[in-house]
């Protein structure tokens, strides 16, 4: 739409014909107070904070609810418009408890902020305040209506934003409430975006309530550990005994890739991380006991044994199983010690999804890939299995913003009638089982699969009508789940690139993408590419093997028949998640590193305690290919980051370790060498470098000295620096780079089926994701990772 | 549950002007009384001319909204798209809630067909094909009045496909509200016809452009909808002649409080208020004097005695003025009565009606209420004249509908214009009104 | 839940006059509050389900609106008018001698359950004032003696 032009205290501005009065100042850099505003949600004209005069108009008028028009007059600060919002301050804080000192809300208060700013000081109310007991809501959500303002901000975050709509208000006048779903409790999606929208301490967290004061916690924003949209997680830390404890998640500055969105997992997630279970100590297994030792002595165990073995019975005889939830640095040096160091191609992980196939059927592609901030704005968008709402929130939160700000269209094939229909222009009801892949080959024209997918509530009609319907899209963005494997996305990759289309292949961990891109496969190296094509890992790691190694069912399967010598497991449960006898590993010398004695880790002869991703740095790749940088937020005495525990085990194996992490030779890279010195980009990586206390690349145990290498080596990987190191998310394109190689046991993929409320093994050791109610109507969970 | 019916009682006044209360107390509840009485001849007229005719009939009228605001009739009817994709409606309401306001029940009790047919006339004005009757759900008994009435006319084929013959159709639907003065406002009405909480929509959009379900929506408080027949037959001009410039007809005037002859008289507009008092309302009982008079319902600016002998009951007397003639409930306040006790009960409430949306009325009448209470209890201080004040002038003209003016409106006038009746209650005293061995009774939250 | 022969069709005409169903909220809590004589939980799950509503959404409307009662009232609810014109002409008094005579105070029901006695807001027959509504029913130009012919008609009634 064309733009307008108003005055703005003077100022001249102009703004979209339609912009409300409110963005447009904005806009010029003049903020306009108010409570009940906030963008992207329903206009309510409530609070009466944004009052200006318009010229011509007879009273003051909301702008909030004003749309620019052309030659308008705005006055935004008189001494008429400060009385009007200090004497609704002051109105607003005759019933408010005042109780600031004891609310969590101290110091991050929206009234506390106007209050000051608009000097409403003296206390001028004099009667008896409302009172009401506060209410628990849920273990995480706790209400507390005198401090409410009544801004109606909870309830549409609920119910438009989430669809979930289980705020109501209730009463009238004075009396009016917020009132939860259910009476006396909320049954919903737990995400606590109630919680984080509340301009005041009305709404507060179960796990963070009369814990701390805002300004004594450090606050550090890094990306969520859970599923794999990869969202800003902004972690309140406070000194404590035995390091540096985790008390709050939350959204509060809204930076992240998330924008306003975090779901129960990014929110109150954190807890496994200090889990009174979290193993301390390294373990070593003595008259067959694991038994606490020092760390010299476990990690000398277990790099004597993995050489012995290596040495006695070939590289081939080691396994190595890396993990969805750490980092890229770490499983690239996971497959680089594997490879270079152990000697084998038995490296695997957990897979929850076909990447393989995916970067097989879209090589050599350009753009083929779309971001998550995408599926916010595509045209249209094509959702092919899976359950976002319950495997991928943001993404969900994603789709239905595009559908009700963007008008985006939806459209979902699906065997179950998932949530997200509700947003749906055309919903595909497909037969399960199978139902999703013969549908895309019905997509992509296989007229005989119809059959297979007719049902009475989806007839041949109305397969025809979705079929033209998504062909007529342009701009559209296919997202399909692990239902879809080998030949079905090839199929699939091919109906969507005749019109155009990009793709997201959806995995479920944090790191499932990074893993896969990482190159944890026997068979493909970092980037999907062909270990017949890999010469340049060749050179730079000295030698690659050329035989694809064992798959992850297949050491399991050599390991029961003896031929596996050794298993390096980081990060990872697949005794359970692959349901193994444990007795199939009692001659094979296995070594876990993790944060909890998993089902896996009770097997083993060494388990090495891990920090989790909360508790160092690195980065992640989420499931779109988004690449972010991980801050270390949380510490534990006792416990030591994945990447530094690879790194001595190899030490100690007599690797060279600059060879395996090219520390110092990045400081100079990063001083300008491999840029040129004028580049100013390396300056400003020092700078900030200094400004988050990091030091520059001169440990071995320094992530970043691997992501250089990341960056130089890995196809796709050719981010912008300045765009991560500045906090923002660079998007990489590994399974579009064309050397990748050929795809293979798609039959080891298990998909996790999460739901909101578990998270694997994480989700286990989490009490705020055990205490909701809600969790126990969740599938039955399957701990893995 | 059937309701009781008992005849509201009914008065005259040789000034009063016959218009809607011309059927009053001769049975015209039944269609062919109704009909005997010129009943439906408005309709049949109306069929035969052209929407724009009937418009601007009404609009030569100068018939003036008569739930209290005066918006002009016709005017509001050329609002209203003639193309619309949308359904086009007609709300006739009746949600009358304004206290000291009690004219449109009579209306409804002794002439129901009469807003039957405006609601008709309106439909055919504008082109909408569906009309509400929406009444105040205390007022039950008249629904089940109107509901009869409804359904005597489709019996006759004055409702329904083809009314009267004419291949028309136009259909009404009845029902009541469930306690919420709020409701009264136009667009919480059509939330509350949604079904769903009686709370204010911003405009705009305004109604006759987006209003009840989406489409373009006329909505007449009932005793204008039942000028409109009377206008039809008569023509415009005719009605016009009633009253002053731009305040055509008469208007239900509903005498109560201290007149020695409280009831409902239909007076033309711009009728002296001192003849009102004295004359019409027989003058205040006990030999008192009056006080104070409220205009039009306790929304309004309270008149002091010297400003009500000498206004003229017409909108615009009181426009100029800065105030409102209002909803035509007019009350005398004798002078033994407390202007802080009536201060308190109107702010009662307010508190008790606001819809709690907007910030400044939600807490604005609490604290006033509040702090009423404890002034006219002989907890008040000097300074809390002031901020009371203070605290209406501050609600007036900054809430999102027109609740917080009306909470304010009063309370501004009784403090300025009665400041003395205050200052009699402070330093502790009992209120100087109160009889001796008043009971003290407590003033809890209804 | 089942509802009297006749209130079920009056559901069945209000479920489908208005051109959104859900415009019969309002009229159907009415209803069924009189017949039940007050909106139980039974009420609000039936009714959401007959409007494809929540019950959330339909609780957030039931307590918006000061007709509608979550909780038992008396079999006769006394609602006396304290507002302007009513009190002028001696509500307060009037107000005072139902309790004293029923034994009960604002929102209280009487313990045999005939009769709860409410303060309400104006109730438009302000003309005849002091008025009162039992139930749905108007008495005008109420006096204390008119006052408690009224209420043993209704006992008397209540006994029926």
């Amino acid at each position: 739409m064309a733009d307008v032009n108003i005055t703005v205290d003077g100022k001249k501005v102009s703004a979209p014909a339609g912009t409300l009065l409110i963005e447009a100042c904005k806009s010029a850099g003049i903020e306009v107070p108010a409570f009940c505003y906030y963008p992207g949600l329903s206009v309510q004209g409530a609070c009466r904070m944004c009052l200006v005069r318009i010229e011509k108009m007879p009273k003051l008028q909301t702008a909030c609810t004003v749309p620019v028009a052309e030659g308008m007059v705005v006055t935004t600060n008189s001494e008429e418009i400060v009385q009007a919002r200090k004497a609704t301050v002051e109105i607003l804080l005759g019933n408010h408890p005042l109780d600031c000192p004891v609310c969590d809300a101290g110091g991050e208060c929206e009234l506390q902020d106007m209050t000051f700013r608009y000097g409403a000081a003296e206390s001028k109310y004099m009667e008896a305040k409302q009172h009401r007991e506060e209410q628990q809501w849920s273990p995480v959500v706790y209400f507390d209506r005198p401090r409410c303002i009544l801004c109606y901000r909870c309830v549409r975050v609920c119910g438009e934003g989430m669809d979930v709509w289980a705020l109501g208000v209730q009463n009238r006048g004075v009396t009016s409430i917020i009132a939860p779903n259910k009476q006396d409790h909320l049954e919903c999606e737990e995400c606590g975006m109630c919680i984080d929208i509340c301009p005041v301490g009305a709404l507060t967290s179960g796990a963070y309530r009369y814990k701390t004061r805002p300004w004594e916690m450090n606050h550090v924003g890094t990306i969520c550990t859970h599923c794999g949209d990869g969202c800003k997680t902004t972690l309140g830390v406070r000194r404590s005994k035995g390091g540096m404890e985790i008390v709050r998640g939350d959204n509060r500055d809204k930076s992240g890739i998330n924008g306003d969105f975090l779901c129960i997992k990014g929110r109150y997630g954190f807890d496994f991380s200090h889990h009174e279970d979290r193993l301390t100590q390294p373990l070593v297994r003595q008259d067959g006991k694991l038994t606490p030792v020092s760390w010299e002595q476990a990690l000398a165990h277990v790099a004597d044994r993995l050489k012995q073995v290596r040495d006695a019975q070939g590289g081939s005889a080691i396994g190595v199983i890396g993990s969805n939830r750490t980092t890229n640095e770490e499983n690239y040096l996971l497959q680089k010690f594997a490879r270079s160091v152990l000697g084998t191609n038995n490296i695997d992980h957990h897979r929850t999804a076909d990447y393989p196939a995916f970067a097989k059927a879209i090589a050599g592609k350009q753009n083929a890939t779309a971001t998550l901030r995408e599926t916010m704005t595509a045209p249209a968008v094509l959702l092919i299995g899976n359950d976002p709402t319950e495997q991928h929130p943001l993404l969900a939160w994603n789709l239905r913003t595009n559908h009700r700000v963007h008008n985006g269209r939806l459209y979902i094939v699906n065997s179950r009638e998932i949530k997200l229909r509700r947003q749906a222009r055309a919903f595909a009801h497909v037969p399960e089982a199978g139902g999703e892949s013969a549908m895309v080959r019905y997509l992509a024209g296989e007229e005989n699969y119809a059959s297979q997918i007719e049902t009475a509530g989806f007839n041949r009609d109305a397969m025809r009508s979705f079929r033209d319907a998504v062909k007529a899209e342009q701009g559209l963005v296919i997202i399909f789940g692990s239902e879809l494997r080998g030949d079905d996305v090839q199929a699939l990759v091919r109906f969507g690139a005749g019109i155009g289309a990009k793709f997201v292949c959806l995995g479920d961990y944090a790191n499932s993408r990074g893993a896969a891109d990482m190159g944890l496969y026997p068979d493909l190296l970092p980037g999907y590419t062909d270990l017949a094509r890999g010469s340049g890992f060749a050179q730079e790691y000295g030698s690659v093997p050329q035989q694809p190694g064992m798959d992850i069912v297949s050491m399991f399967a050599a390991a029961q028949s003896g031929r596996l010598g050794a298993l390096y497991v980081v990060g990872s449960n697949p005794v359970a998640r692959y349901n193994i006898d444990p007795a199939a590993l009692k001659n094979t010398f296995v070594v876990v590193q993790d944060m909890f004695l998993t089902e896996t880790a009770t097997t083993a002869e060494v388990v090495l305690p891990a920090a989790n991703a909360y508790e160092k740095s690195g980065s992640f790749t989420n499931t779109f290919g988004d690449l972010q940088l991980l801050k270390k937020a949380g510490d534990l005495a006792g416990v030591r980051s994945d990447f530094e525990l690879i790194v001595r085990i190899a030490d100690r194996m007599g690797a060279d370790i600059r060879k395996l992490v090219p520390f110092g030779k990045g400081v100079r890279a990063d001083m300008g060498q491999s840029r040129g010195a004028q580049s100013g980009e390396a300056d400003r990586h020092m700078v900030w470098l200094s400004a988050h206390n990091l030091e520059p690349k001169l440990s071995p145990f320094d992530p970043e000295a691997l992501l250089d290498e990341i960056e130089r080596l890995v196809p796709g990987y050719n981010f912008s620096r300045l765009k991560l190191f500045a906090g923002h998310e660079a998007h990489t394109f590994a399974p579009e780079h064309s050397s990748v190689g050929q795809p293979s046991a798609p039959e080891t993929i298990v998909p996790a089926n999460d739901t909101l409320f578990t998270s694997g093994t994480l989700g286990r050791y989490s009490n705020a994701m055990n205490s909701v109610i809600e969790n126990r109507r969740a599938p039955e969970e399957i701990p893995a990772d | 549950m059937k309701t009781i019916l008992t005849p509201t009682p009914l008065v005259s006044h040789p000034d009063e002007v016959r218009i809607v209360s011309k059927r009053f107390g001769q049975g015209a509840t039944s269609i062919d009384r109704y009909i005997e009485l010129d009943g439906y001849k408005a309709a049949r007229k109306a069929l035969e001319m052209q929407p724009e005719d009937i418009i601007n009939e009404v609009k030569v009228s100068a018939l003036r909204g008569r739930g209290g605001a005066g918006f002009p009739t016709g005017m509001k009817w050329s609002f209203i798209p003639k193309q619309s994709d949308a359904d086009k409606y007609i709300l006739v309401n009746g949600d009358e809630s304004e206290p000291a306001t009690c004219k449109d029940r009579l209306i409804v009790e002794y002439d129901p067909h009469s807003v039957i047919e405006g609601t008709i006339i309106a439909g055919l004005a504008v082109g909408a094909k569906l009309g509400f009757i929406y009444l105040r759900g205390e007022y039950r008994y008249l629904l089940e009045i109107v509901e009869r009435a409804v359904a005597d006319a489709y019996a006759k084929g004055f409702l329904g496909k083809n009314i009267f013959g004419s291949n028309r159709e136009f259909n009404i639907i009845t029902q009541t509200g469930a306690g919420a003065y709020e409701v009264g406002e136009e667009s919480a009405l059509m939330e509350s016809l949604e079904g769903k909480r009686g709370l204010p929509r911003l405009k705009p959009p305004f109604p006759a452009i987006k209003g009840l379900y989406g489409g373009p929506t006329v909505i007449n408080n009932v005793e204008t909808i039942a000028s409109i027949p009377p206008i039809i037959i008569n023509g415009g001009k005719w009605f016009a002649s009633f009253g002053p410039e731009k305040n055509g007809g008469a208007r239900l005037t509903c005498l109560s409080g201290h007149f020695n002859k409280p009831g409902v008289y239909e007076l033309p507009l711009g009728y002296p208020a001192k003849k009102l008092i004295y004359d019409v309302g027989g003058g205040i009982p006990k030999g008192r004097s009056l006080k104070a008079m409220v205009p039009g319902g306790s929304s309004t600016f309270l008149l002091t005695r010297e400003e009500a002998e000498s206004a003229s009951m017409d909108y615009d007397w009181f426009a100029k003025r800065g105030e409102f003639l209002g909803s035509g409930g007019v009350v005398a306040i004798d002078d033994q009565t407390c202007m802080v006790r009536m201060a308190l009960c109107i702010m009662k409430f307010y508190q008790h009606e606001s819809c709690g949306w907007c910030i400044p009325c939600r807490e604005g009448t609490d604290w006033l209420k509040k702090t009423l209470m404890r002034f006219h209890a002989g907890g008040g201080m000097e300074k809390d004249i002031d901020q009371m004040l203070y605290l209406a002038e501050n609600m007036a003209g900054r809430t999102f509908c027109a609740l917080g003016d009306a909470a304010a409106f009063p309370t501004i006038s009784i403090v300025k214009k009665w400041r003395d009746d205050f200052e009699m209650h402070l330093d502790g005293k009992p209120c100087p009104f109160e009889k001796k061995g008043a009971r003290e009774r407590d003033l809890a939250v209804v | 839940m089942r509802f009297s022969e006749e209130l079920e069709a009056r559901f069945a005409r209000l479920a489908s006059q208005y051109p959104w169903k859900r415009s019969a909220l309002i009229p159907m809590l009415l209803y069924a509050q009189d017949e039940v004589g007050y909106i139980t939980d039974e009420v609000v799950s039936d009714i959401a389900h007959r409007l494809e509503l929540s019950e959330l959404d339909v609780r957030n409307v039931i307590s918006y609106y000061s007709l509608l009662r979550t909780k038992p009232a008396g079999k006769y609810v006394v609602q006396v008018c304290t507002n302007i014109s009513c009190l002028l002409l001696g509500a307060d008094e009037l107000f005072e001698h139902c309790k004293h005579r029923l034994g009960v105070g604002h929102t209280q029901v009487t313990p045999d359950g005939r009769f709860s006695l409410e303060e309400v807001e104006c109730i438009g027959a302000c003309s005849w004032a002091p008025a009162i509504q039992v139930n749905y029913d108007f008495h005008l130009d109420v006096t204390p003696e008119k006052m408690d012919k009224v209420l043993d008609q209704y006992a008397t009634k209540a006994q029926a």
